[in-house]
């Protein structure tokens, strides 16, 4: 042996002395199931499990068959791991991808009470009943089954490992790059094109999913130009990484293709670490936009089905290679090699040329075909039109049997077998815009078709392009062509010499004289059986396929089983592979965590709160506080001895009634509308007439939506000729900007108007009751009359305040008392509470909260979103009249529709409850007295309630047909949700005050 | 989806929100059949699968109402103008918005 074994002392007997690309001085230990282990630096934990001897890592989804570690990469079905403890706990983690770090644990899934004796290993013994679509037929019925006892009893036994349950203690963000060229992937044809592309001045982000560039450079024995194809991947990604116009993202997956030259990608950032550097995330997810893009995302090799071929030791021959040449791992003390193509000889090549012992090499292609690798093997007997009918050894093989070319069965003793059926490029990305992979027969292989992306090139084994003189080429001339097209110069680059092996292979999906079942999606436990039922219950599409028996629906989503799959459904149905065609392939290319996506979008910064200027003042007060809309609202503001919300809220009613209160209304929208057009353009979008309303005053409006329904309703106020603001409601404020920029550049872009909102420029009190003025009087600078005389009911103007502070009044009113709007720039607005509270405490100034808001808005019949819903009319709110017939308005025509006129329509309306104990709820349906509660007798529903302390009772508004006509009548109150029904008196909207006289004092 | 913003270039579609057909034209209200001509400009659209004009709003962005030419097949987008000037120019059923 020229290259002897580690010694035992490391406990790694599996581990060659030398090469590879680890770093034996440092040793990481990492525990398995419990069990400590050593591996290195530059080892994944597939890597220094196998170099530790552990070939058993878990067990599978449905059958929980006992499953080793079959690939050396992210297409990995079997070795899912569980990584990590307490809230870092992560399940279904690839051993093969997961970079070891020192003190990593990592536990199998799966089973029960241990990985070597699972109890749940007797549905492998149950499994003819288990079969495809065995879940469809068994569990149909009864229905209610399924939630409360089937699904529990099937998740518990078909488990995929199990989340921490605690909340994730790291963080993720998301962040954009531009770039010229996106090359996916850093293999031969990867870097390639990247170092074309970075040379001629482009900028590149080129990214891989690897923690080390390279591709397949990293697992073969070969050379590039002079150097070790390592080597040369080693200086080459050295040259780009240092380049100012290149982005070298190591640890990236790109995962999906969207529009216009997007693409996702997640980097993992610390994954490979314990716990994340402290304030970096965990993992980032990168939006890419690139003008041209190459795939260079190599190709995954393909197992060939035999029976039991997914006992642990049955591998992959390119992951064999990938763990000798890469990690210096043995996978095998003696490995047998079953390929139907000359690729899979330079794993017993390679494993020779190391000084590992081959068994034999197992090709069903014949001695002539062969005849050409036989030199590689030296004296390892070869077994030509030959092939491997199955494996023995349930926790890890011992034997396999062979049928040779004579019809024999033969048994050889191997610990490890290397399969390859062939390398199938990975097309996914290319297929995300629903391109269609085209079958190759060159390579057996589907490859790109004409429809992938626009934008995007593939190079490489993407392409179909197997051999690396061809990938490097490729990548070079891709990259030179996307360049040119971007105008940018390209010099001639010398592409270095290769191994150009043609590809030779001849097709082996499985092997038919398997005595027993044959796997072809691990993961999911769907075997070439399970595709024959498929096919024999009519399940002959292979999206139907894919349905019925889950094949390609796990976490790997196939990668190692959809094509062999494919052309076994062919050979059943007798057609071509090509005429089967795949899937629709999807992002993401690998299992993406929702914490990636979500970024920085959890708890409370998923819905951040919108604070009013007067927000730190509330709080300071002790407020209670309500999520309305995007903003954080003061609801109350309880006082000692206050000990239900009702206290609080019926205090500051009334005292605001009696004296004067203060709330915040900087909430609701507010748009400055300015231009020689801008009356007529208001005409446009009111109902009503705004062009006559003299300059100093404020009107009431009504916004219409072009289908005749009532949109919004608000002030809008005249500073000056050609200068309004508009309020609007709270909930609607962006829905109206978005309107009347519409209305303006869509409709009327000859007018003369221009409009800005100003929502969160302006801090806006409502200072409201009979005290108000004098409250204000004490703030608003001496210049400035505000009496009733000189600033009437409806006036507006600008003033200054507390020395010349400028300050826009609003003498309109919510709460049906003398009241006026104070605004000023919102810097402001904390000074100016403070400031008013301080002018109103000889006053007994009351702040009060939305509650208290509602509550005197009902009691003067104002109407909110409760009934501006979006299915009442003008007519309905009683403001039919408010429709002007002189001119045009969005919604007028379409407001004159029957259906929106028809005299029963129910109409707004007061309620009053006619028993003093009686309180009414939102919801409830109007049915005449002595009527029964049905649809039918439905004449009308409760839109808002409320306790009024100004009356002493229970009062609402809603809608009822002849609501106006109908005042003093009794009628029941039904909410059948919650179980009420109350007799209601009919009445006027406005409670209080309902002539308005109080506004005009 | 990229859009190009005719004032502030190539932007992420998220910036923007989306209506629909940019091909209707708000009807003369006192022309005759008017009721029956905002039926059809409120409530029916087609539905081309192919090119097609459509406005989105930049809302996070400059507010400008555009009207965008995209295919509705492959997602493709041809260009873009600002809502005013394709009204201004008479948009695409040759009639100017009307004053």
């Amino acid at each position: 042996m020229s290259n002897s074994r580690a010694t035992s002392g490391t406990g790694q007997e599996f581990r060659l002395a030398s090469g590879g690309l680890i770093d034996r001085s440092q040793s990481i230990g990492f525990s398995f199931d419990g069990k400590r282990h050593n591996g290195h630096q530059g080892d994944t934990l597939a890597s220094a499990l196998l170099a530790n001897g552990v070939r058993l890592v878990g067990r599978s989804f449905k059958y929980h068959r006992p499953r080793g570690i079959l690939t050396a990469g992210s297409e990995e079905p079997n070795a899912l791991v569980e990584l990590r403890d307490g809230a870092r706990r992560e399940p279904n983690s690839r051993a093969t991808t997961t970079e070891l770090h020192d003190g990593l644990k990592a536990r199998s899934q799966n089973r029960f009470p241990s990985l070597a004796f699972d109890v749940m290993g007797i549905n492998d013994v149950l499994s003819p009943f288990l079969a495809a679509g065995f879940y469809y037929k068994t569990f149909m019925w009864p229905a209610a089954f399924w939630e409360k006892l089937y699904e529990p009893v099937i998740r518990r036994a078909a488990g995929l490992g199990s989340l921490s349950g605690k909340p994730d203690p790291d963080s993720y963000e998301k962040a954009t790059l531009h770039c010229d060229l996106l090359v996916i992937g850093a293999g031969p044809a990867g870097l390639m094109a990247a170092l074309v592309a970075a040379r001629s001045g482009a900028r590149v982000v080129i990214a891989d999913e690897d923690f080390l560039p390279g591709g397949r450079l990293n697992s073969e024995r070969m050379e590039v130009g002079s150097l070790n194809a390592s080597d040369w991947a080693a200086k080459i990604s050295g040259e780009l990484a240092l380049m100012a116009n290149v982005r070298l993202l190591t640890r990236t997956t790109v995962f999906g293709v969207y529009d216009g030259g997007s693409y996702a990608a997640l980097e993992r950032v610390g994954d490979h670490l314990a716990q994340p550097v402290q304030h970096q995330p965990r993992q980032r997810l990168w939006r890419i936009i690139a003008r041209r893009s190459i795939l260079c995302g190599g190709a995954i090799e393909r197992p060939i089905a035999f029976g039991d071929n997914d006992r642990p030791g049955v591998m992959l021959a390119g992951a064999v290679r990938s763990y000798l040449n890469r990690h210096a791992v043995l996978s095998g003390k003696a490995v047998t090699v079953f390929t139907n193509n000359d690729d899979g000889w330079r794993t017993a090549g390679d494993i020779l040329a190391l000084g590992g012992k081959v068994e034999a090499v197992i090709d069903p292609r014949s001695a002539e075909d062969v005849s050409h690798l036989r030199a590689m093997v030296g004296d390892v007997p070869v077994f030509s039109r030959s092939r491997i009918t199955g494996a023995s050894g349930s926790k890890g093989i011992s034997s396999v049997s062979v049928l040779n070319a004579n019809g024999r069965e033969i048994r050889l003793e191997t610990d490890c077998l290397a399969v390859s059926g062939g390398w199938n490029p990975a097309v996914n990305l290319t297929c995300h815009m629903r391109g269609k992979p085209v079958w190759n027969d060159r390579i057996a292989a589907f490859v790109p078709g004409n429809d992938i992306p626009a934008g995007m090139r593939v190079a490489g084994a993407a392409a179909g392009t197997l051999s690396t003189h061809g990938a490097l080429v490729q990548g070079s001339e891709m990259a030179a062509a996307a360049c040119a097209e971007l105008g940018f110069k390209v010099s001639k680059s010398l592409v270095p010499d290769a191994e150009d092996a043609p590809v030779s292979i001849q097709p082996l999906w499985h092997v038919a004289e398997s005595k027993s079942r044959a796997w072809l999606d691990f993961q999911n436990d769907v075997t070439v059986k399970d595709v024959k039922l498929s096919h024999q219950e009519g399940f002959k599409s292979v999206e139907h396929l894919k349905r019925y028996t889950t094949l390609g629906m796990a976490t790997d989503q196939g990668k190692t089983a959809n094509v062999s799959a494919i052309a076994i459904m062919a050979e059943i149905a007798g057609q071509s592979i090509a005429q089967t065609g795949t899937t629709i392939y999807r992002p993401p290319y690998t299992p993406v965590a929702i914490a990636a996506l979500a970024g920085r979008m959890t708890g409370r910064d998923f819905k951040p709160f919108r604070l009013p200027p007067s927000h730190d003042w509330a709080k300071e007060q002790g407020a209670v506080f309500v999520e309305a809309g995007m903003w954080l609202r003061a609801q109350w503001y309880p006082r000692k001895r206050e000990k239900t919300w009702r206290q609080s809220v019926d205090r500051e009613v009334l005292a605001t009634r009696r004296s004067v209160g203060v709330c915040d209304v900087s909430t609701l929208g507010k748009i400055d509308i300015k231009g020689r057009d801008a009356g007529k353009f208001l005409d446009r979008v009111y109902s009503n007439v705004m062009s006559s309303l003299p300059v100093g005053k404020v009107r009431y409006g009504l916004m219409l939506r072009e289908d005749g329904f009532v949109m919004d309703d608000g002030t809008v106020a005249r500073l000056g000729e050609n200068h309004f603001v508009i309020t609007t409601t709270t909930a609607n404020a962006g829905l109206v900007m978005q309107h009347v920029d519409f209305c303006k550049q869509v409709h009327w872009p000859q007018l003369d108007v221009h409009m800005v909102s100003v929502t969160d420029n302006f801090a806006q009190f409502s200072v409201a009751g009979p005290n108000s003025r004098a409250v204000l009087r004490k703030l608003v600078d001496a210049a400035h009359d505000i009496s009733n005389e000189a600033f009437g009911y409806m006036a507006c103007g600008r003033i200054t305040v507390c020395g010349g502070v400028p300050a826009r009044l609003f003498r309109i009113s919510f709460s049906g008392e003398l009241a006026y709007e104070i605004a000023v720039q919102a810097q402001y607005g904390d000074a100016l509470i403070r400031a008013l509270m301080e002018a109103g405490r000889e006053f007994d100034i009351t702040p009060y909260g939305v509650e208290a808001l509602n509550v005197m808005r009902i009691e003067k019949g104002h109407l909110t979103g409760a009934e501006l819903h979006g299915r009442t009319t003008a007519g309905d709110i009683g403001l039919g009249k408010m429709v002007s017939a002189k001119k045009d308005c969005i919604g007028k025509v379409m407001a004159q529709r029957p259906g929106l006129t028809a005299k029963d329509r129910p109409v707004l309306a007061g309620f009053r409850t006619t028993k003093p104990e009686d309180s009414l709820s939102a919801g409830a349906h109007f049915v005449r007295m002595g009527k029964e509660a049905t649809t039918d007798n439905d004449e009308g529903y409760m839109t808002s309630v409320c306790f009024s302390p100004s009356l002493g009772q229970h009062i609402g508004l809603g809608f009822i047909v002849d609501g106006d006509t109908r005042h003093g009548e009794k009628v029941r109150a039904v909410d059948m949700v919650r179980g009420r029904d109350v007799e209601v008196e009919i009445c006027s909207p406005h409670f209080v005050d309902p002539q308005g006289e109080r506004l005009r004092v | 989806m990229r859009i190009p913003c005719p004032h502030c270039g190539e932007r992420d579609h998220a910036e923007f929100v989306y209506r629909g057909d940019a091909t209707v034209v708000r009807p003369d209200p006192d022309a005759p059949g008017a009721a029956r001509a905002f039926h059809e400009f409120v409530h029916l659209r087609t539905n081309p699968a192919g090119l097609h004009k459509e406005h989105w709003y930049h809302e996070g962005g400059c507010r400008a109402w555009i009207v965008v030419e995209r295919n509705t097949v492959t997602h493709e987008v041809m260009g873009a103008v600002t809502a005013e000037a394709f009204a201004l120019s008479g948009g695409l059923s040759g009639r100017k918005a009307n004053a």
